[in-house]
């Protein structure tokens, strides 16, 4: 379906609906590998619905009817009997609109999910902590204090370890819910230029309502308006020449 | 005008609001101060030391250490069966395991009903059960309805904590690929501890504190219990007994074992507030 390129997750007729709210309707697309992939829409019309689908969390919510299917690396993650979620989300590091750390030293956070796939020594955590926060540009900041709890950072410090903790469970992709909504200019050019640095390796799919945002670092743009998938396509395409008129407009600002 | 009648409404509840604190916090000292009053006196080193000797109740010599003794074993002994069991019940009410919502509030509303049921109804309950198996009076006894006592408190309080754990923290841990019980273990036990630790206190607080639910299941005894088959003492039952008396000394002594029931309901406060401001800091709001 991708003109270039290798598609990382396919998503096939994938129909989401809470109840009797039908909230995605039969979305057919494809994320690139390796690339930085915007889904934008205005609120509410189901992005995080769609960035849940891909690793499964969508499972945990209360009253939710997926159909359809979701592909990740050619194996269906939603038909395919054998595929374990703790092995999708496995694959999938994810960031929240909020940088939420867990409740232990900023150490502790990093090797928080390492620690859940496997034994390693106290040397390897080093060095694995070491490298995550150099990743993400926060080892020079928090280096000496790598013991205190991890509350204690700023805002901006704390997505950043987010993302560090995201990139220690090794993913093939990271998943991103307006990560910088709840940032300052400082921080957010931040994450952005480390997005930047690391689609060599990843797959990222970041959801963002800043038009500005999905310009700057977007590869490939999703357009979802009320729940369906109105455009898809290499960025340059999508945000100077849409083609459907309901993008035209929500650029124009129109809808919102 | 309008403003006038809002501001008067304004004073008057923060009048109210003030009056009502202040009566609360001044019965809680007065409270404090007659116990202390008429305890400290009579709170000599033997009453903390030595059994009751012979003619103790009509003010001989001895003091009441089977009765602490055998309050900490009760309430200690009941206190972890109770937290054995309500841990596990607590974090089970979680979304996470109960998906649906009827059930999980029909736990709670059982578990609230347990809460209200009065002690005595447990010790009655607690007897008739051990006359049916053969069983005396016991510390094994004391310590499994006390138990039962203090598992719907234990519960519920935890339970109050453990809903406050932020539905992101454990989609965080999901989303690392973390088990359910990975989850549980690692993140919503640490979110939740100082809760946890206070909801333990507030059991044994309750435990240590209660005399009808050990009346007849622990019994009363003047000495120390060799083994769990052994009756046993309690401090609220000792201070029932020497206050019933009509000699005054040993009233004395009755308010002495209130102080020492004090004493230890506070050193164990201060206890869990020191291991929980050590995780406090971690917690995140
Ligand atoms: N747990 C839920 N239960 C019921 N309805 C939900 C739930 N989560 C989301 N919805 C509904 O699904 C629709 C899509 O929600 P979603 O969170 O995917 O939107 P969004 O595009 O991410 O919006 P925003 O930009 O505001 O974050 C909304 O109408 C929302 O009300
Ligand atoms: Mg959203």
């Amino acid at each position: 379906m991708l003109e270039n390129g290798r598609s990382h997750i396919s998503v096939r007729n994938l129909s989401v609906s809470y109840g009797k709210l039908e909230v995605l309707k039969n979305v057919t697309v494809d994320v690139p590998d390796r690339q930085i992939t915007a889904i934008i829409g205005p609120s509410g019309c189901g992005k995080t619905t769609l960035l849940n689908c891909f690793n499964r969390l969508i499972d945990l919510k209360e009253g939710v009817k997926v159909s359809g299917s979701v592909l990740v690396d050619g194996a269906d993650i939603y038909n395919d009997t054998s595929v374990d979620p703790t092995e999708i989300r496995k694959k999938m590091g994810l960031l929240f609109q909020k940088p939420f750390p867990l409740p232990m030293s900023i150490y502790d956070n990093i090797v928080y999910g390492p620690r859940l796939h496997g034994s390693y020594s106290r040397r390897d955590l080093d060095q694995m902590v070491e490298k995550q926060l150099k990743t993400v540009g926060l080892w020079e900041e928090v280096k000496d204090r790598l013991g205190s709890p991890a509350v204690r950072l700023s805002a901006g410090q704390q997505q950043r370890l987010c993302l560090a903790r995201g990139l220690a469970v090794e993913p093939e992709a990271i998943l991103a819910d307006e990560p910088t909504s709840a940032l300052d200019p400082v921080s957010t050019q931040h994450i952005e230029r480390t997005f930047n640095e690391l689609k060599k390796n990843y797959t990222i799919v970041l959801v963002t309502h800043i038009l500005r945002q999905a310009r700057r670092v977007a590869d490939y743009i999703i357009f979802i308006y009320m729940g369906e998938l109105i455009e898809h396509g290499p960025a340059e395409a999508v945000l100077n020449n849409p083609r459907e008129k309901r993008t035209q407009a929500y650029m124009k600002g129109e809808i919102s | 005008m309008a403003f006038n009648r809002r501001r008067t409404e304004e004073n008057i509840f923060k009048v109210l609001m003030i009056a009502a604190t202040a009566t609360v916090i001044s019965t809680l000292f007065v409270v404090f101060i007659v116990v202390l009053y008429r305890g400290l006196p009579a709170l000599t080193w033997a009453m903390v030391t030595e059994l009751p000797r012979g003619g103790y109740y009509l003010g001989g010599g001895g003091g009441i250490l089977n009765a602490i003794v055998g309050s900490l074993y009760l309430a200690l002994g009941g206190t972890l069966i109770a937290l054995v069991l309500a841990l596990p019940v607590a974090l089970f009410l979680q979304r996470d395991y109960i998906r649906n919502f009827k059930l999980s509030r029909a736990i709670r509303l059982s578990l609230d009903v347990l809460w209200g049921v009065p002690s005595i109804v447990y010790g009655v309950f607690g007897f008739i059960i051990m006359l049916y198996l053969g069983m005396r009076a016991s510390l094994l006894g004391g310590i499994i309805v006390l138990s039962l006592l203090e598992l719907p408190i234990m519960i519920r309080a935890m339970d109050e904590v453990i809903r406050m754990v932020p539905a992101e923290l454990k989609e965080i841990s999901y989303a690392m690929g973390a088990t359910r019980l990975e989850t549980v273990t690692r993140v919503v036990c640490r979110q939740a501890f100082p809760g946890i630790i206070s909801a333990m206190l507030l059991a044994f607080g309750r435990g240590i504190g209660d005399a009808a639910s050990v009346l007849f299941t622990a019994g009363y005894t003047d000495s120390l219990p060799q083994s769990l088959f052994d009756p046993v003492a309690s401090l609220p039952l000792a201070v029932f007994f020497q206050i019933g008396t009509p000699f005054p000394l040993v009233q004395e002594r009755a308010y002495a074992s209130a102080v020492i029931l004090l004493l230890i309901v506070l050193t164990l406060s201060l206890v869990s507030r020191f291991l929980t401001n050590k995780y406090n800091k971690y917690i995140v709001r």
